[in-house]
């Protein structure tokens, strides 16, 4: 047993000897801390489409950031902000968005492509933006993506009473005073930057990986609502990190684990729940 | 003093004048009944009440002053009521929300508010639901879960935009009943909107019939006439009193009931049965 633990502690200390893995485990936690909290408001909005869809238009302006020379994020940044406002503005005719929105963001990633062509490093950034690049995060990306954090969590933190209200009861809310399309469209600009840090780690297309699998799970798990949040930021945190360390001893791509386990956490806790709803509907009758 | 008094009141949505030229006042204190045809203005005047409709000629005061979005001293039970149907929030989270939903920040409750909720389920008879998602809930289960959040805050004023829709006909007697002795103990004045009138005449003081753009207030010996009726529903009606039940009728056939029937009849949640047990 003492020699199980020793050789554990002994190979996750190997492992965190390289800069490139503790850089990798820090802007790792970040990210996922940070969509876990964003991402628990999306799957309780149900707008989980949404959040899939600043990805696809962050990647036109990922790579047209990086055409023009300047870093991918900063495109990134710009361009989902901006969609999650426009978002947000149009309001919520839901029925017709939703083929907009599908329209839009095939639009955006041909866009992408269309600047790929046109830069000549194509291969390689195309395959960090679409399915993340832990590995390569430096210093400086850190202290962006910390620094993007706090200004999520800030947004987050300032608009969170309304935004509960809002988005369980819209009615009562609008009622009481609460500006719907003001918090709909502020709630969309911070899962932007949430999607922007997220698509770091483990690329646009597996942003779902980190802002939809632990939310979805934790909901399953318990229904409180600060202890929704928090499940949601722990199991984050606990995918991503275990995904780096599988990651390192496999050698298969770290946005591959975090997604497997996304995958794993929430059909685990979809599992449990239809286990325990069975009886009771077969039962028929509750008192 | 007059809770809400409509003077020359005309309340219109994207230019279909839903109420003409109208006046009434509805005294603190009182249990007002509030029926009449689909369409009638009943969710259009609460909606004005609450301040999210002004006035398009006369004027509407409530308190004795202009209405205001969120005012505190009004409870309100929306009549449209969008619930996610795979809401994981547990029932006392839900209603926590409306507490001060409206101000900014980390929604952060003291311990007065705390207890004010648990105290709030209590009296709401939904103390069960504290801890259950929304999603297992029933339709009527939701209902009271709503009819509770409505309830606190110590409103003065309780606006309940069809508060029976979906329950089973003993709970509906049971949120009148809720309703009637919460109010009466805190001298809180109701609006309480429904489709059938029979239910309702145990526990209203008066009566507020909506319909054809007009508005009678009055007891259910003023209002409840073939005249007043024919006048608001724009057709014969016949007004039918027996054993202390009223039936009204167009060419024989039950208005509020056929009504009730039309709207509703879909709407029941299948998980309804569970009360039964």
């Amino acid at each position: 047993m003492t020699m199980v633990m020793t050789t554990t502690i002994t190979t996750i200390t190997t492992m965190l000897e390289y800069d490139f893995m503790r850089n990798a485990f820090i802007a790792a936690g970040v990210a996922a801390v940070v969509s876990g909290l964003v991402g628990y408001f999306l799957v309780l909005r149900g707008q989980t489409f949404a959040g899939h869809a600043l990805g696809h238009i962050g990647f036109a302006g990922a790579t047209g950031a990086v055409l023009i020379g300047v870093a991918s994020l900063w495109g990134l940044v710009t361009f989902t902000v901006a969609a999650g406002i426009v978002m947000g503005l149009m309001g919520d005719r839901l029925s017709g968005r939703d083929v907009a929105i599908g329209v839009v963001l095939a639009l955006a990633l041909g866009f992408g492509l269309l600047f790929l062509h046109y830069y000549t490093a194509f291969a390689t950034q195309a395959t960090a933006l679409l399915f993340g690049n832990v590995l390569a995060v430096d210093g400086a990306m850190i202290a962006t993506l910390i620094g993007l954090g706090i200004i999520t969590l800030a947004a987050l933190a300032a608009i969170m009473r309304p935004l509960i209200f809002a988005s369980l009861q819209p009615e009562l809310a609008e009622a009481k005073g609460v500006p719907l399309r003001f918090i709909s469209t502020a709630f969309l600009a911070i899962v932007a930057l949430a999607v922007s840090e997220s698509a770091q780690i483990v690329g646009i297309l597996l942003v779902f990986s980190l802002m939809v699998g632990p939310p979805a799970a934790a909901q399953r798990l318990v229904t409180g609502l600060w202890s929704g949040m928090g499940l949601s930021a722990a199991l984050a945190l606990a995918e991503a990190w275990l995904g780096l360390a599988i990651a390192y001893y496999t050698d298969w791509p770290v946005s591959f684990c975090i997604a497997t386990l996304s995958a794993l956490g929430y059909f685990a806790t979809r599992g449990r729940w239809l286990a325990r709803r069975t009886p009771v509907a077969a039962a028929g009758e509750r008192p | 003093m007059n809770v809400i008094e409509l003077d020359h009141a005309t309340l219109a949505i994207g230019g279909r004048k839903i109420l003409v030229d109208t006046s009434f006042a509805i005294k603190s204190g009182e249990f007002i009944g509030v029926l009449g045809p689909n369409g009638a203005g009943k969710t259009t005047l609460m909606r004005a009440v609450l301040g999210l409709l002004a006035p398009s000629a006369g004027r509407l005061s409530v308190f004795g002053r202009a209405p205001r979005s969120g005012d505190p001293d009004i409870g309100y039970l929306p009549q449209v009521r969008t619930v996610l149907p795979d809401m994981r929030v547990r029932g006392r989270d839900f209603i926590a929300s409306c507490m001060h939903g409206e101000r900014w920040g980390v929604p952060w409750l003291s311990r007065v508010d705390h207890k004010m909720i648990a105290e709030t389920l209590a009296a709401a008879g939904a103390r069960d639901l504290a801890d259950r998602p929304l999603s297992d809930m029933s339709g009527g289960e939701r209902q009271r879960l709503l009819l509770a959040q409505a309830l606190l805050g110590e409103p003065r004023l309780l606006l309940l935009d069809e508060p029976l829709i979906s329950l089973d006909y003993h709970y509906q007697e049971a949120v009148i009943d809720l309703v009637r002795r919460f109010a009466r103990n805190r001298n809180i004045t109701v609006l309480f909107s429904a489709h059938e009138l029979n239910q309702l005449i145990g526990a209203l003081d008066r009566v507020l019939y909506l319909g054809n753009g007009h508005a009678a207030l009055g007891t259910v010996e003023e209002v409840v006439t073939a005249p007043v009726l024919s006048r608001l529903y724009r057709t014969e009606i016949e007004v039918v009193r027996a054993d202390g039940h009223i039936f009204v009728l167009s060419r024989g056939r039950d208005v509020e009931r056929a009504d009730h029937l039309h709207d509703h009849g879909h709407d029941h949640d299948h998980h309804d049965h569970h009360h039964h047990a």
